[in-house]
């Protein structure tokens, strides 16, 4: 341990902590704009600057490693002359409009320029001098660069988190900026959409591209039907944008809530995500049956889950030569937005071409998947609009719903009833414990042999999780698999993601089936979900998700009635051929770099 | 616009395939070629496994790896104070006027370039310039006609 003072405060922390680590442990407030915990240290703003006594300059507490009898002041003369120019400085390069900016409010530059109560600054205003332009090519975010302080959290996202660098620091000087190659438009580059970068982004540089008017228009629109799903990560994190501590679960209120903006039908993700399970479920144990039964040499192993549009995009950018691996089946959000124009449609006698289907999602890569071509197969566009979490509750707001005291009430019916394998979707692992729960019954006839039906080495934050399933007790149609292993993994995050494509391209993989998601902790981890997030605010989402599965009577997709309706009135069997043409897919080969 | 062809592998084959090599190639094409095109770009960044973002961030910190069209001869004429004190201001009107383009502008036979440069360490030589690696110095309006004219006869 190494013993420090700060503000004459004494304390002991590990080697390799920071100053600013210390201060922290001693309740001292050091603010700071470019750290972020998720990523490496870079110390380029400048904010967090304290006095260590005896040095000759002012030290960055973010990147300052802890000595012996280090004495720090983090609140003298020097320091906050020093502080206060340089957010200052930030804000001479900083298109300050902030009474017009999305991130009004949530703002972390503005919250500083708030906390140093500036009046008249000496500095220049440089912003006008630049040409900027606004790069709205994405169908799932915008980039300001008059707003880019040029701190490179979202570099370090795109490069450390995500394994995509997409974006970099290109220039110097006065010219630096964050690029992507060449300056080309973020939706002609190898971005996954993930909104990663937006979610840590501390200023209004990088936000997601929102459709709120456009859904406001479509409910006061007499003429529209507009049905609106919430996937399972928006109810366990919604809160945390309404006032609620991180992990809450507000599903009622949040019903309540949609239902008061005006929507026609609230209904809910988790009920294709059961469909997805007995799709993707079958899908697999026909590939398995091909390959090890009739020796169908065409099938390849793993087989990947499709259910994440950043995962999608990514293998079509760098591992294209896999793509046959993907399974078929659209995500929830897609089989959701096909059967709204078509199932839905019929059954509510409603025309499809007055319905409007919005999904609410933890997710801005799913904005991009809406806007795709393959996504037409009701006849119409079959989602028409994503808002992420957070825009939802920027609408709950601007609607004046009291939030806290709403009743909770439940989604209504036709594509509104769920599972508890449906809402654990959410989480990384959720999706293979979905798969197995029902993939294992269908083959054996006997529930999953894991406690109360939890599989709980799938979940976890551990990058890349391995685990094989023995399978014994076949039943007749599938004694072929009797005593087989079957070998799974999970990774989340798509530098994660990266290392399992790895082994496969190497020929090293012994998975039979891989699910992955793009984002840090799966969904509710999502670049769509509430500002900030850590990995302590993911734990406590995470908890929330698999206490919503205990709370549910149905756990298991395949008893999901609404699911086992839609089989029985209109899609005839998993994998018929009605579903092929509403709930599978196809991907496309996309530039590698 | 030139087809970067097997440079980039040959020069790979040479610095090896690590990040730090990532500079040598770099230069490496700029002293065949005089700029970066997109293509070359990301022909490095495939060779090196890196994403072409970083490719290009790096070339575009660095003044002298181009990624704008360039001419086969890039003249850099010091824009600092000494070479200003000692006449820079004729060389470029002499340049300009022989070229006939401007400062920043590339000749359409693709065959010169003039730019500005900051110091190249020949104040007690100036007014001075580069063609490409190739400083030249204590120049006169006559002196820079006659090694321009020797480029062109190249």
């Amino acid at each position: 341990m190494i013993n420090l003072t700060i503000n004459d405060q004494k304390t002991s922390v590990p080697a390799g902590s920071t100053v600013l680590d210390a201060a922290k442990k001693l309740n001292i407030n050091i603010p700071t704009l470019c750290n972020h915990p998720d990523l490496c240290i870079a110390g380029n703003c400048r904010v967090c600057l304290v006095e260590q006594k005896g040095a000759r300059t002012l030290i960055a507490a973010c990147a300052m490693p802890v000595a012996e009898g280090m004495d720090i002041h983090t609140n003298t003369l020097k320091v906050r002359n020093a502080r206060k120019h340089v957010v200052e400085l930030l804000l001479s390069e900083h298109r300050s409009d902030c009474t017009k900016c999305y991130k009004n409010q949530k703002c972390e530059l503005q919250s500083l320029a708030n906390e140093f109560a500036f009046g008249d600054t000496i500095f220049l205003d440089l912003v006008e001098d630049h040409p900027y332009e606004i790069d709205r090519s994405s169908p799932s975010f915008m980039k300001d660069d008059s707003k880019c302080i040029r701190c490179q959290r979202c570099v370090r996202t795109c490069s450390e988190l995500q394994y995509i660098s997409a974006i970099a620091v290109a220039n110097k000087g006065a010219h630096q900026k964050i690029s992507s190659f060449h300056d080309r438009p973020m939706s002609h580059v190898v971005c996954t959409n993930c909104g990663q970068c937006v979610n840590r982004c501390p200023t209004g540089a990088l936000v997601e591209k929102t459709y709120i008017d456009q859904v406001w228009d479509a409910i006061y629109d007499p003429e529209k039907h507009v049905v609106v799903q919430t996937a399972p990560a928006v109810r366990v994190a919604l809160g945390e944008d309404l006032g609620y501590d991180p992990g809450e679960r507000v599903t009622g209120k949040m019903v309540t809530a949609l239902r008061q903006l005006g929507f026609n039908s609230v209904l809910d993700t988790d009920f294709s995500a059961d469909l997805t399970i007995m799709e993707e479920g079958t899908e697999l144990l026909t590939r398995l049956k091909k390959a090890l039964v009739d020796g169908d040499k065409k099938i390849s192993f793993p087989m990947f889950t499709s259910c994440s549009p950043g995962w999608i995009k990514f293998i079509e950018h760098k591992y294209p030569e896999f793509l046959p691996n993907l399974s078929t089946c659209k995500s929830p959000q897609q089989m959701f937005g096909a059967l709204a124009k078509t199932y839905y449609a019929q059954k509510r006698k409603i025309d499809p071409s007055k319905i409007v289907s919005v999904s609410v999602m933890p997710c801005t890569a799913k904005k991009y998947e809406a806007d795709r071509p393959e996504m037409r197969d009701s006849g119409y566009k079959d989602i028409d609009y994503v808002l992420t979490t957070r825009e939802l509750a920027v609408m709950i707001k601007q609607a004046g719903i009291n939030f806290r005291n709403l009743e909770p009430s439940h989604y209504d019916s036709i594509m509104g009833d769920s599972t508890g394998a449906a809402v654990i979707f959410g989480a990384t692992g959720g999706v293979m414990e979905a798969a197995l729960r029902t993939a294992y019954e269908i083959v054996t006839g006997r529930e999953v042999p894991f406690n109360n039906l939890n599989i709980t080495p799938v979940r976890g934050m551990e990058g890349v999780k391995e685990v094989t399933i023995k399978i014994e007790g076949c039943t007749d149609d599938w004694k072929f698999l009797e005593g087989a292993e079957l070998k799974t993994a999970i990774a989340h995050g798509l530098t994660n993601a990266n290392k399992i494509m790895r082994l496969v391209r190497q020929g090293k993989s012994p998975y039979h089936f891989v699910e992955i998601m793009a984002c840090p902790g799966g969904c509710i981890g999502g670049g769509g979900q509430p500002i900030p997030t850590s990995m302590e605010i993911r734990k406590n989402r995470m908890k929330a998700i698999y206490s919503e599965d205990e709370h549910m009577i149905l756990r298991k997709s395949h008893e999901n009635p609404d699911v086992i309706a839609i089989y029985k009135d209109f899609l005839g069997k998993p994998n018929s051929h009605k579903a092929h043409e509403l709930l599978h897919t196809h991907y496309v080969e996309r530039e590698q770099y | 616009m030139y087809q970067v062809g097997n440079l980039v592998k040959e020069l790979t084959e040479k610095h090896g395939r690590l990040r730090e090599s990532l500079m040598p190639i770099l230069q490496g094409i700029v002293e065949r070629h005089s700029y970066l095109t997109d293509e070359a770009m990301v022909e490095v960044a495939k060779e090196l496994d890196i994403s072409a973002a970083e490719v290009y961030g790096t070339a575009s910190f660095y003044t002298f790896l181009d990624t704008k069209v360039r001419g086969k001869y890039v003249i850099r004429i010091c824009k600092t104070i000494t070479c200003s004190m000692k006449g820079k201001g004729e060389i470029i009107e002499t340049i300009e006027d022989m070229l006939k383009i401007k400062v920043g502008e590339t000749t359409s036979d693709r065959m010169f370039s003039l730019l500005e440069t900051n110091c190249i360490g020949w104040c007690h030589k100036a007014p001075a310039i580069l063609i490409n690696d190739l400083p030249y110095t204590e120049l006169s309006p006559e002196k820079v006609v006659e090694i321009i004219k020797g480029y062109m006869h190249k």
